[in-house]
């Protein structure tokens, strides 16, 4: 990692860590646990739909498992450990989902691009039914509660938001260190022409369902921090076509691809959500500025704020006499060099 | 054996309705290469038309179609020429996904805001009339609405094969390039196209009112079927999409009749994994994928 990224980094994951302690005002805690909880989707979801180019629609159907799993296994239970037992069976969970991603990715990464991304959408409502129709399961629509978390009532809030900085930290930790190694460049290459990267020798199978099951394994993980978090969860809520669309829309807005577009676009957007929930949500004009905001976004920056921006840097430079093929120290980690795909380095 | 019959009745006459819906989703894709979220909202938005028309003016919802297929037809191109039309070509497979999406949403809550979001029906007086043929019930409605499905895919499928436009969209399917230097106007035919769409979408959308209740957030049902039957057919296929239909009707009725009736839905998406297991093209994507 560059110095200057390093420092980025730390600097980001400290202010974001800091906040609760400065800050006590419920809403703006709250505020923060649900973007971290989109920044962490976003980001995950950019392992597949990003970096390796399977635009996955069906992502909260494993936010969904991993919040059932939570929840089917406290209901009954206390939260032990000072309320932090939920938190403490989260690599499980995820270990448990990823596993169930190999098996679903088995089956869906047959198909490319919009297929799959249409198949994906299929699963979801599978998985919306299943969690309705299973009632000794699930509970139906009925819901399933998790044990009220003992934590302080002034700062209920501070666990869940670290808890959810911690999976940040891992989801664009993975992130990184995809896009600097060999499985990485795997994904770029089935991204940028997957058929010829078989023929190269390439394992592609195993990369893109690699990244598949880590990818919905931190789904799922934060899926159960939501389920405790909100404590009673509903099929239609944990299960959610919104959910999925948000994560996709966060990381096309940042730029997919990127390590900080997801990210950046989730920081942006799950506020701006919020604002309109709360200025119109008594209405359903609510669902019309959503999907206004939503089709501005994609008519104007189809590529993403950062890829956008590195574009724009690239011209000024090149402008300014620096020629603009010379490659940065580092593509990957220079803010939006590109979406990072190879078809892109080759086209440079 | 009479409650298979009668559940195979049952399921084609269903997936008559879902085939009209599908096709048009085809149609959309051969044109632009586009996967309309938005198919289920349009019809949703036809059944509410043909909801107000028929409750402010008493106009039969089968008559109703004459109004508002035109209607949406005008919103279908509209919504291309505004939304898809932009997109760069490299992305657009991609990007059209969210936008159509969005299209979706956006329909959804201007249903909501005119409409409220509490179920309706279009309750028409033969609404409960049902035939008696060989001791098989078959519901006046379900008839009606297939034998329009069928009369409707017809006239399409003459549009297609027997006109210049059609002609014209046909060739945009096969090779949009070629076709443009033939003298086809593809910005035409790609807007006109989803227009198509969305007119069978607001026919079928008249029946659907007729058939279930609906509100505003029914698309979403809606819209995991037909791409459920697109795939299963082949995407591109207007004869898969046909298939693909009448396939989910008769699982889902069969399953409805012989076991628990809240595992219908669920069992065809079991048929399509299954397909998509041992042919992931769709059951006629490889073979007829472009020859629309």
């Amino acid at each position: 990692m560059s110095r200057a990224g390093v420092i980025r980094a730390l600097l980001f994951f400290g202010l974001l860590t800091a906040l609760p302690f400065a800050v006590t005002e419920h809403w703006i805690v709250n505020l923060g646990v649900f973007t971290l909880i989109y920044a962490g989707l976003a980001s995950a979801w950019n392992l597949v739909g990003g970096l390796a180019g399977y635009p996955s629609l069906g992502h909260a159907a494993f936010f969904g498992a991993g919040a059932y799993a939570e929840a089917i296994y406290f209901q009954h239970r206390e939260a032990g450990a000072n309320g932090l037992m939920p938190f403490l069976v989260l690599p499980i969970v995820g270990a448990g989902v990823a596993v169930l991603g190999l098996a679903v990715g088995w089956i869906a990464m047959r198909t490319r691009s919009d297929v799959f991304a249409i198949v994906t959408i299929t699963l979801l409502f599978v998985a919306q039914t299943l969690a309705f129709n299973l009632n000794s399961l699930t509970g139906g629509s009925q819901g399933i509660g998790m044990p009220a978390a003992p934590f302080d009532v002034d700062t209920y809030e501070r666990p869940f938001y670290l808890v959810l900085v911690l999976l940040l930290v891992v989801s664009m930790g993975v992130t990184w260190a995809a896009l600097h190694s060999g499985v990485g460049l795997s994904l770029q290459a089935v991204a940028a022409d997957e058929e010829r990267a078989r023929g190269i020798g390439v394992h592609v199978t195993g990369a893109k369902l690699l990244a598949f099951a880590v990818s919905v394994g931190i789904a799922g993980m934060i899926g159960g921090v939501w389920a405790y978090y909100v404590s009673f969860i509903y099929p239609q809520f944990a299960v959610d076509p919104l959910v999925t669309i948000g994560m996709v829309l966060m990381a096309y807005l940042g730029g997919r691809g990127t390590l900080w577009g997801p990210v950046l676009g989730a920081f942006i957007l799950v506020p701006a959500q919020q604002y309109l929930a709360y200025q119109y949500g008594a209405t359903q004009l609510y669902l019309i500025a959503y999907a206004a905001v939503f089709l501005l976004i994609m008519l104007l920056l189809p590529r993403g704020i950062l890829p956008s921006l590195g574009h724009l840097l690239r011209r000024r430079r090149a402008a300014a006499g620096r020629s603009p093929d010379e490659p940065a120290q580092d593509p990957a980690d220079h803010a939006g060099a590109g979406t990072g795909t190879v078809a892109e380095e080759m086209a440079r | 054996m009479h409650t298979v019959i009668q559940a195979l009745i049952l399921g084609v006459l269903t997936g008559g309705v879902y085939a009209l819906m599908a096709s048009g989703q085809t149609i959309i894709f051969g044109v632009m290469k586009v996967v309309n979220l938005a198919q289920g909202a349009l019809v949703i938005a036809g059944a509410y038309l043909s909801y107000s028309l028929f409750t402010s003016f008493g106009l039969d919802p089968f008559l109703s179609i004459l109004v508002t297929t035109p209607a949406l037809f005008g919103v279908g191109a509209g919504l291309q020429w505004l939304f898809l039309r932009p997109l760069r070509e490299e992305d657009r497979a991609e990007l059209s996904l969210l936008v159509t999406f969005a299209v979706a949403l956006g329909i959804e809550g201007v249903l909501s805001v005119t409409y409220k979001t509490n179920y309706r029906t279009i309750q028409a007086g033969y609404a409960d009339r049902s035939f008696t043929v060989g001791g098989y019930q078959i519901s006046a409605v379900r008839l009606y609405a297939f034998l329009l499905s069928a009369a409707l895919l017809g006239l399409l499928y003459l549009v297609l094969q027997r006109t210049k436009f059609g002609r014209a969209i046909r060739a945009t399917v096969q090779n949009p390039e070629a076709a443009q230097l033939l003298g086809v106007n593809s910005r035409v035919v790609a807007a006109a196209g989803f227009g198509i769409g969305a007119a069978t979408a607001a026919a079928a959308g008249a029946v659907y009112g007729l058939l279930y209740s609906f509100n505003s957030g029914s698309h979403y049902d809606l819209i995991s079927r037909l791409l459920s039957i697109v795939v299963l057919g082949g995407l591109g296929s207007i004869g898969g999409s046909i298939v693909g239909a009448l396939v989910m009707g008769v699982v889902a009725a069969l399953v409805a009749a012989l076991g628990p009736p809240i595992w219908s839905d669920f069992s065809f998406f079991i048929v399509l994994l299954a397909v998509l297991l041992l042919r992931p093209r769709g059951l006629f994507g490889a073979s007829l994928r472009g020859a629309l």
